[in-house]
């Protein structure tokens, strides 16, 4: 059970986190970039992804998910959210991080977090912090 | 995504040498129930008399593209002429469990979400056919979500001129400050589609997008 300001809201079952480090998906193209991810979703597992996707990347996840939802009996969808400190940076700092992503081949400092709808209630975030709120 | 980005360029070069006129398309994104057939709705009210599409309270209404092909925009005697394209809206999940609340029958839902599903699809597929873009967002909604934040990185990706709607102001919980401090980097209005509240200063807004293509 999980408790919440010593309320019980219920029993989550049925799930696994899976984190995966940016070098697992350095080196694939963006299609199996896509397939991982909606592989290690569709096996009722959240994700916790180091990094981010290309927003044409984002884009396409997108749209195959909306393709897999009309052929995946009870899939409903994903929940989605990155959060990077880039945002907060200046001029100086942005640069800097750049040239690192560009040597890295991804930003790094990103973290993703990709859930099944099914599993994955809402994801509420603000540029500080991601809050998962999971379905009962 | 650099071939569509190197043909939107020859594009404008090639339109810009050759003068080639035409109108302009202008494209309404955004999440499902933020505004955007309203918006679109009041625009061609104002402007044709007639509207483009019906607006519900049941998210996903507007399932797919719909247009208004020639709408002459006037502000300050200065008149545009633009292609409205009014898109579904972008989720990424669909439930169609969603949709029993408005009580709509399992049978119905279900052809909605399928629907629905098609509709995001087309709506990014079309991305790339937009000279200028508004993104409508519901001001009463947290502008931090990932679906928001996709959508305007594909469209600078793109080149695609943006401007950012913070709709519903009407509403006691809009907070048009917060969508301004979400996207610092491009232009906000705070509109009221409903009631048709600053619209002035939406149309100045894209007169001055225009002027990007």
């Amino acid at each position: 059970m999980i408790k919440k300001r010593g309320k019980m809201i219920g029993r989550i079952r049925g799930f696994s986190m899976q984190f995966l480090p940016f070098a697992e998906i350095r080196d694939l193209d963006s299609s199996e970039r896509i397939k991982k991810i909606l592989d290690i979703v569709l096996g009722n597992n959240i994700l916790v992804l180091q990094g981010r996707l290309t927003t044409d990347e984002e884009t396409r996840l997108i749209e195959d998910t909306m393709a897999m939802i009309k052929h995946v009996k009870n899939f409903r969808g994903i929940e989605l959210a990155v959060i990077s400190g880039g945002n907060q940076a200046n001029l100086l700092q942005k640069a800097r991080q750049n040239i690192a992503n560009a040597i890295s081949g991804g930003d790094l400092g990103a973290i993703t977090v990709i859930g099944p709808a099914t599993i994955v209630k809402e994801i509420k975030k603000n540029p500080r912090k991601i809050e998962l709120l999971l379905n009962k | 995504m650099v071939i569509k980005i190197f043909r939107n360029f020859f594009k404008k070069i090639f339109n810009s040498l050759f003068k080639v006129k035409k109108h302009i398309k202008l494209g309404f994104y955004g999440p499902p129930n933020s505004g955007k057939t309203s918006l679109a709705n009041r625009i061609c009210k104002d402007f044709t008399g007639e509207e483009i599409g019906s607006v519900s309270k049941i998210p996903h209404e507007t399932r797919s593209v719909q247009f208004k092909e020639k709408v002459d925009i006037t502000y300050k005697e200065k008149t545009l002429t633009f292609k409205m394209v009014d898109t579904p809206g972008i989720a990424t999940r669909i439930d169609y469990e969603d949709f029993l609340k408005y009580n709509l029958k399992k049978k119905e839902a279900k052809e909605r979400a399928k629907e629905a599903t098609q509709g995001v699809i087309e709506s990014i597929k079309w991305l790339d056919d937009m000279d200028v873009v508004v993104v409508v967002l519901d001001a009463t909604e947290n502008p931090y979500n990932q679906v928001n934040i996709t959508i305007i990185g594909n469209l600078v990706a793109r080149n695609i001129p943006v401007l950012v709607v913070a709709n519903k102001i009407d509403l006691k919980k809009a907070n048009v400050k917060k969508i301004e401090s979400a996207f610092p980097e491009y232009d906000v209005v705070g509109i009221s589609a409903k009631y048709g509240k600053n619209m002035e200063e939406f149309y100045e807004s894209i007169f001055k997008l225009a002027k990007k293509v």
